[in-house]
């Protein structure tokens, strides 16, 4: 066998995993790896701060189903990936992250640039390698995309050292089979659970199905639609569940949580048995619930067993993957009819209509709940969002309708600020054979913290419309402070310079509007949308418009 | 209820294995009481015995969480009825001529060894239940205890039950 450089080898290895883009950015600790790059068929994107890169890797990989690749040198590019690893492992992203590492002789003694990043990042991987020999590069990498992509999804961490880089190998490129002692992820759901799951869904009169995360991650929206149908069992979704369900449908019921819609937080409360699909529970869906019937059932199907039982006391623990389970119901009997709690919640949701009209001086600018209404109605069935953090995107979540093929990605568990621009360029990557219409949604605030990649969608020509909500506030934190503090007690939460976007945007040769009225930002959309190429759609929002 | 318990769990030898372990009881906010760890009959393998305190919910979450890490391969509880389950104690005691032949007595009363004697202290090597190791101390304490040092709970199932991959 020839000897192979291990830098090379690595290259090799993404190779095998059908890897086409890596979102990385370069330094000393990187060198070898850089100069393979330069012969390897798999192309390095250069972000402008690694800060960035994990949100790139998340967003393909959201967009694409596949494993998402980000790569930084050691010390300070390592650490500036930590924000956005986090964010891919509350969200349950499959990425893979490559770290450069100081030479193994120098790891320990404080060497230039050298920073424990498997340390600083262990408690939000889903599993990390520190590369100690060049000769476990093939393993270690079939390995980290297996864990990242298998079971619950997540990001895996792999740091090599410059010098490990630098070896000559003697080792096959093949490793199929992977075999981790400690890691089998069940799929299959427990038949007696499920016996059990079916006794309770025959006997509720008042179901409703709980669809998280996992029904987007897992691709089961089709058995969802046809569970629920054949069940006549309403739907209701997290933020991350998004997508789970059409929106268009008549058993669809709505987002829940704090920043869910009214009716759909009524309707969770009176139901006597919810069956928890890939969801978390987590307290930011759950904290307004507090009148649970003491008699509400929970039938919670998850993939990671750590799940169930850990934020909600549940009735029927079943582990397993969404689909696979889903797949195993669908045949049971469990036909009910469920007309008058069908008709309960129509009566819940015409008492609480969602409420879009706005008072003056809100309604002299642009209504953001409108605005996402409308561009539901004038983009492709297959588009896809991309919300950021703050009131941007709870705007976006609830008032623009997914259907059909469309999605919607935002960092729900950590609420990354910053998240959009990257993810969604990272969507457009994935998509670049077939084109589609990709959106990203952020606030002013979100905006400046990934306003660099833009140099990135320059350069690319992605085709990525962005809408930039500006309201010259933090508008989200502002709300909170109104809210628990009263009026006028506002604190570092405003943006106060008055900043030229479309001059911004022109820097970068992006094509761009800016709109103060819906009426006008309904006449720039379809422009925009035909425009080949990048655009901003700068989107003027009163600061005190602050209802969601 | 808050409950002591022991877990005793099988784990691949990787690097970082124990702080992966240790980290996530600091980071959920789970109590360690005592934590051993030791190679096993397989080089590839090590086996760690911790001793955590919780109610039942908690330490379902912690059996749950252990689970998930990929280094650990599997976790059981030891149950005390069908386990054995010791620590071992260094306790060094204050004695001197008067005291020093008292110390002993109560020491052979409780199979315990004296491994070193000085002028004015003994140290005694005691191996047992946690509740063994708490009536010694009760009794040697009037002597004065100077220091001692104890190596954390580990066990073993009873019977033919093994741990295995
Ligand atoms: C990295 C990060 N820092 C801080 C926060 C706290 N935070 C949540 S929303 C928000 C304001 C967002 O402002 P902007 O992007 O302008 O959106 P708006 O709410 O005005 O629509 C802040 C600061 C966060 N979620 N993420
Ligand atoms: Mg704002």
């Amino acid at each position: 066998m020839i000897p192979l450089l291990a830098s090379k080898l690595i290259l090799k290895c993404l190779e095998r995993e059908n890897v086409e883009f890596v979102f990385g950015y370069p330094g000393g600790a990187l060198l070898p790896l850089y100069e393979a790059f330069r012969t390897s068929p798999i192309k390095h994107i250069l972000v402008r701060n690694e800060q960035t890169a994990p949100h790139y890797a998340s967003g393909y990989a959201r967009e694409s189903g596949r494993v998402g690749v980000c790569l930084a040198t050691s010390g300070p590019g390592a650490t500036n990936l930590v924000t956005g690893i986090a964010t891919a492992y509350l969200d349950s992203i499959p990425i893979v992250a490559i770290t450069g590492q100081v030479d193994r002789a120098l790891i320990g003694t404080d060497a230039f640039q050298e920073a424990d990043i498997t340390g600083a990042t262990a408690p939000f991987t889903k599993h990390s390698y520190l590369v100690q020999n060049a000769a476990d590069i093939p393993r270690i990498i079939r390995e980290a995309f297996h864990i990242a992509s298998t079971g619950r999804p997540g990001p895996v961490l792999v740091d090599i050292p410059r010098d490990v880089q630098l070896e000559n190998v003697k080792t096959g490129l093949t490793y199929d089979k992977v075999d981790i002692m400690g890691y089998k992820p069940n799929l299959n759901g427990h038949s007696g659970q499920i016996k059990r799951a079916i006794k309770k869904i025959k006997e509720a009169e008042k179901p409703i199905i709980y669809a998280g995360g996992g029904i987007v991650l897992g691709n089961a929206q089709k058995e969802l639609l046809t569970f629920a149908e054949k069940n006549n069992i309403p739907v209701i979704t997290s933020l991350m569940g998004i997508g789970a369900f059409p929106e268009d449908h008549p058993l669809y019921c709505g987002i829940v949580g704090s920043h869910g819609y009214k009716y759909s937080n009524v309707v969770m409360n009176g139901a006597d048995l919810i069956i928890n699909i890939g969801a978390r529970m987590s307290n930011r869906a759950t904290s307004h619930l507090t009148k649970f019937e003491k008699d509400t059932d929970f039938v919670h199907i998850d993939i990671d067993p750590a799940e169930i039982g850990k934020n909600m006391e549940t009735s029927i623990p079943i582990v397993g993957d969404a689909k696979t389970v889903l797949a195993e119901l669908i045949p049971k009997d469990t036909i009910t009819d469920h007309a008058t709690w069908l008709a309960e919640i129509e009566t819940i949701r015409l008492d609480n209509p969602l409420v879009y009209d706005a008072d003056p001086p809100c309604s002299d600018l642009i209504n953001p709940k409108v605005l996402f209404r409308d561009m539901s109605e004038m983009t492709a069935d297959n588009t896809t969002v991309v919300g950021d953090v703050g009131l941007n995107q709870i705007w976006s979540a609830l008032y623009y309708r997914i259907i059909k093929n469309r999605r919607y990605f935002t960092s729900g568990g950590l609420g990354t600020m910053g998240y959009s621009i990257p993810a969604a360029c990272g969507a457009s990557f994935a998509t670049l054979d077939k084109p589609k219409e990709i959106f990203i949604v952020c606030g002013d605030g979100s905006f400046q913290m990934s306003m660099g990649e833009l140099g990135v969608i320059a350069e690319h020509q992605l085709n990525v419309n962005i809408i930039l909500i500006t309201n010259t506030k933090l508008g989200m934190v502002r709300q909170l402070q109104f809210d628990t503090y009263g009026k006028g007690h506002y604190s570092g939460t405003d943006i106060n310079f008055d900043i030229d976007f479309m001059k911004l945007a022109e820097a970068y040769g992006i094509k761009s509007y800016k709109v103060d009225k819906n009426a006008d930002f309904n006449k720039v959309l379809p422009e925009a949308i035909k425009h080949q190429g990048p655009t901003l759609i700068q989107c003027q929002v009163h600061p005190d418009f602050i209802r969601i | 209820m808050e409950k002591k318990t022991c877990l005793s769990l099988l784990v691949e030898n990787n690097f970082g294995v124990l702080s992966r372990i240790s980290g996530l009881f600091a980071r959920r906010g789970y109590n360690i009481d005592s934590l051993t760890v030791g190679t096993t009959e397989n080089a590839e393998l090590s086996r760690i015995t911790i001793t955590v305190t919780g109610d039942d919910q908690i330490l379902t979450q912690i059996k749950k969480q252990l689970n998930k890490l990929i280094d650990v391969i599997t976790v059981i509880e030891l149950k005390t009825d069908e386990s054995i389950i010791r620590e071992l104690v260094f306790i060094k005691v204050k004695a001197d001529d008067t005291t020093r032949s008292q110390i002993v007595e109560i020491a052979n009363m409780f199979r315990a060894n004296i491994v070193d004697v000085s002028r004015e202290s003994l140290v005694i090597e005691i191996t047992g239940t946690r509740y063994k190791i708490e009536g010694f101390f009760e009794m040697v304490e009037p002597y004065g205890i100077l220091e001692f040092v104890r190596s954390g709970d580990t066990g073993l199932q009873r019977g033919g039950k093994i741990l295995s991959v």
